[in-house]
C-alpha cells in the first residue's frame, strides 16, 4: 500500500502555494496529486517521495495533514483497461472513495491511485485477477 | 473579608444607606442627575424605599456617551486623580474619572475579588491585560497590590516574552482574558514548552465571557484553577463580582454595588432567579457617579446561598448582551448559544466567527466559521460533510434557524490579545 498525504485546504488564495513551498523547502518531491473541492474547502491528495518527512514538515508548519493508505495499481493503457479493474471492485461490493491517475515515464501501462473501503479485500481481489500492484519503491522513487 | 459575610439584614440596611448617599450625592453635585430628577419630576430627598428607587430613570451607555468628556462629573476636576475610558467601537468613548476615594474603594473591591478566587499576599501575579485607558490592567494591578500580592505588570502583547518572564519570575497567578490564556498555551506548545510546567495556580479571567469549553480548555492546558470576574468601566471597572473557589457564579460586592435585574424590553425589575439585563448602582462613587446603569449584560441573580458561606448574592455567567443580540429572520440569537453548541464537538475548536451576510442593510444569512481540530480532519469528504451537517443540525435545533457552517484550517481565525472579535458583517 502507498502512503498518501491528504491536506485540508480552505478555499482561500495562497493555500496551495504554501503547501507546495513547505514541501519544496524540505526537499520533498511531489510525484502525483489530485485536488477535490466543494465551494468551501478542498482536500489535496499527494504522493510524495518521502511521505513520513512530508507529514512532519507540514504539521510543523501548521498545515492540517494526515496520512491515508491507497492502492497503486497498473492498468493497461488501452480502452477498457480501467473498466475491467473497476468491475472487480463492483462485483466484490467494494466502494471506491476516489481514484486518480499517476503520471510516470511512458510505458504501455497507466498507474492509477485508488482509495477504497476494505483496502485489504480490494488488494486480494486485484491480485487474484492479476492486476499488477505497484509498490512504494517505484512510486516514491525519482 | 468580613463584608462578604454580612447578614441579609445587614446588607439591606447598608444598601438602603448606600443608595440614599448615592442619590443625595448625585442630586446635590451632578448637573446631569439634577436634570434627570427634574425631568422625571422626582424629589430625590423622598426616595427611601426600593419601590421609589425603581422610579429613577435608567442611565444607558448612550447617556454616558453623550456626556463626553466630563458631563458626568460630580466633583471639581482637580479632585479627579485618574481618567479611564472604554473602547469606543462606534463614536466617542465613555469616560470615567476617579477621586482618591474612588480609587481606594475600587482597589479594595478588586482585592476582595482576588481573595475570593484564592489569591493570597504571597502569590506572584502577572497582568496580561492592556494597561492604559482600559480599566482591566490598572484595576487588577491596584487590587492585587492592595491584597499584598506581587504584581508583574506585563500588559498585553509579546506573548513569547510573557511566557519566558512567567517562568523566570515563578509567576503563579495569571490575569488575562480567557482567549488570551488559550492563545498563550498554544504559543507555549509551539515553542516546545508544556504549559503545565509553568506552575500557574490560579487564573483570574475577565474582559469577555468565558464559556465552559474555554474554561475546561484553560484548566486542562495550564493545570490551573480558572476563575472569572466581572466588571465594566461605566460602573467602575473590574471587581464588581467574581467567583469564589466554588466557581458556581460570581459573588457581587453588594455592599458597594447595588444590583437589579430588569426585563430588557419593559424595564420592569425582575425577582431573583429570573434572567434579564443587569442594572448596577455603585453606591459610593464620588467622581462620576452613575445611578441604575443598564449594563446590557444578560444574567440572573442566583437566589440559593453559596456553599462557600459568603452571603453576597451571586450573579450567573453572562449569557449574552442585550445589544449583542442578533436578529435574523425574526429569530433572536446570542453568540453564546452558538458557542455552547460548538463546545459539544471535539472535531472543532472553540474558536469561531460569525459572519452576517447582509443585503441592503438586512441580515440575509448567517455563516459560522469554525476551525477543525486535528482529530476532526479526515481524508474523507463524506465524513467532513457529515460533520458539517451534524453541527448545522444541532445549531438549527438550538437557534431555530439553520446557519451555514464553514470548516476552516486550524489557527486561520484571528487570535486577539484582548476581547475576541467574533461577529463580522459582510455586505453582499
Amino acid at each position: 500500500m502507498i502512503k498518501q498525504i491528504s491536506v485540508f485546504l480552505e478555499n482561500k488564495s495562497g493555500r496551495l502555494i504554501r503547501v507546495a513551498q513547505v514541501l519544496g523547502e524540505a526537499g520533498i518531491n511531489i510525484r502525483g496529486l489530485s485536488i477535490a473541492d466543494t465551494s468551501d474547502f478542498g482536500i489535496l491528495r499527494m504522493i510524495v517521495d518521502q511521505p513520513d518527512k512530508a507529514i512532519t514538515e507540514l504539521k510543523e508548519k501548521g498545515v492540517m495533514a494526515t496520512v491515508t493508505e491507497v492502492i497503486a495499481m497498473e492498468v493497461p493503457d488501452t480502452p477498457g483497461g480501467l473498466a475491467r479493474v473497476l468491475t472487480y471492485m463492483e462485483e466484490a461490493g467494494i466502494n471506491i472513495e476516489y481514484l486518480y491517475s499517476f503520471i510516470e515515464k511512458p510505458t504501455s501501462n497507466a498507474i492509477i491511485m485508488m482509495r477504497v473501503e476494505r483496502i485489504n479485500d480490494a488488494l486480494e481481489i486485484l491480485k487474484k485477477n492479476n492486476v499488477p500492484i505497484v509498490g512504494g519503491e517505484r512510486i516514491y522513487a525519482f | 473579608m468580613q463584608n462578604d459575610f454580612f447578614s441579609k439584614d445587614d446588607f439591606t440596611a447598608r444598601q438602603k444607606n448606600g443608595l440614599q448617599q448615592a442619590i443625595k450625592h448625585a442630586s446635590d453635585n451632578s448637573p446631569y442627575y439634577r436634570r434627570v430628577f427634574g425631568e422625571a419630576n422626582l424629589n430625590p430627598g423622598r426616595i427611601d424605599s426600593p419601590a421609589d428607587f425603581k422610579k429613577i430613570p435608567f442611565t444607558t451607555k448612550n447617556d454616558l456617551r453623550e456626556a463626553y468628556p466630563y458631563g458626568m462629573a460630580a466633583v471639581p476636576l482637580e479632585k479627579i486623580l485618574r481618567i479611564h475610558a472604554s473602547s469606543g467601537t462606534t463614536g466617542k468613548p465613555i469616560v470615567a474619572g476617579y477621586t482618591r476615594g474612588d480609587l481606594d474603594c475600587w482597589a479594595e473591591g478588586v482585592a476582595r475579588i482576588c481573595e475570593m478566587a484564592g489569591v493570597t499576599s504571597s502569590d506572584i501575579a502577572q497582568i496580561s491585560f492592556g494597561y492604559g485607558l482600559f480599566t482591566g490592567g490598572f484595576g487588577l494591578h491596584y487590587g492585587l497590590e492592595w491584597l499584598g500580592a506581587t504584581v508583574v505588570p506585563f500588559s498585553s502583547g509579546n506573548t513569547e516574552r510573557q511566557l519566558s518572564l512567567m517562568q523566570d519570575f515563578r509567576t503563579n497567578v495569571l490575569v488575562s482574558t480567557p482567549s488570551f490564556a488559550i492563545y498563550m498555551a498554544e504559543t507555549a506548545r509551539d515553542l516546545g514548552y508544556s504549559p503545565r510546567d509553568f506552575g500557574l495556580k490560579i487564573g483570574l479571567f475577565g474582559g469577555e465571557p468565558c464559556s465552559d469549553a474555554m474554561r475546561e480548555d484553560i484548566e486542562n492546558q495550564w493545570g490551573l484553577k480558572a476563575t472569572v470576574n466581572y466588571g465594566l468601566t461605566e460602573v467602575v471597572g473590574p471587581g464588581i463580582s467574581g467567583e469564589c473557589m466554588e466557581t458556581a457564579g460570581m459573588h457581587i460586592l453588594e455592599d458597594i454595588y447595588y444590583p437589579e435585574i430588569i426585563d430588557p424590553k419593559s424595564g420592569e425589575v425582575l425577582p431573583d432567579g429570573e434572567k434579564g439585563e443587569l442594572v448596577l448602582t455603585p453606591m459610593f462613587k464620588e467622581g462620576f457617579p452613575v445611578l441604575r446603569y443598564r449594563t446590557g449584560d444578560i444574567t440572573r441573580l442566583i437566589p440559593e446561598p453559596c456553599p462557600c458561606g459568603r452571603t453576597t448574592r451571586r450573579m450567573d455567567y453572562i449569557t449574552g448582551r442585550s445589544d449583542d443580540m442578533i436578529i435574523i429572520k425574526g429569530v433572536n440569537i446570542f453568540p453564546s448559544q452558538i458557542e455552547e453548541v460548538l463546545a459539544g464537538f471535539s472535531e472543532v475548536s472553540p474558536h469561531y466567527r460569525l459572519v452576517l451576510k447582509k443585503e441592503k442593510g438586512f441580515i440575509k444569512d448567517l455563516e459560522i466559521q469554525v476551525e477543525l481540530t486535528p482529530e476532526g480532519f479526515t481524508d474523507s469528504f463524506q465524513a467532513l460533510e457529515a460533520l458539517d451537517g451534524r453541527i448545522r443540525q444541532r445549531l438549527r435545533s438550538t437557534l431555530s434557524l439553520g446557519p451555514r457552517v464553514k470548516l476552516m484550517e486550524p489557527k486561520s481565525l484571528e487570535r486577539t490579545t484582548g476581547k475576541a472579535k467574533r461577529v463580522f458583517e459582510v455586505e453582499q
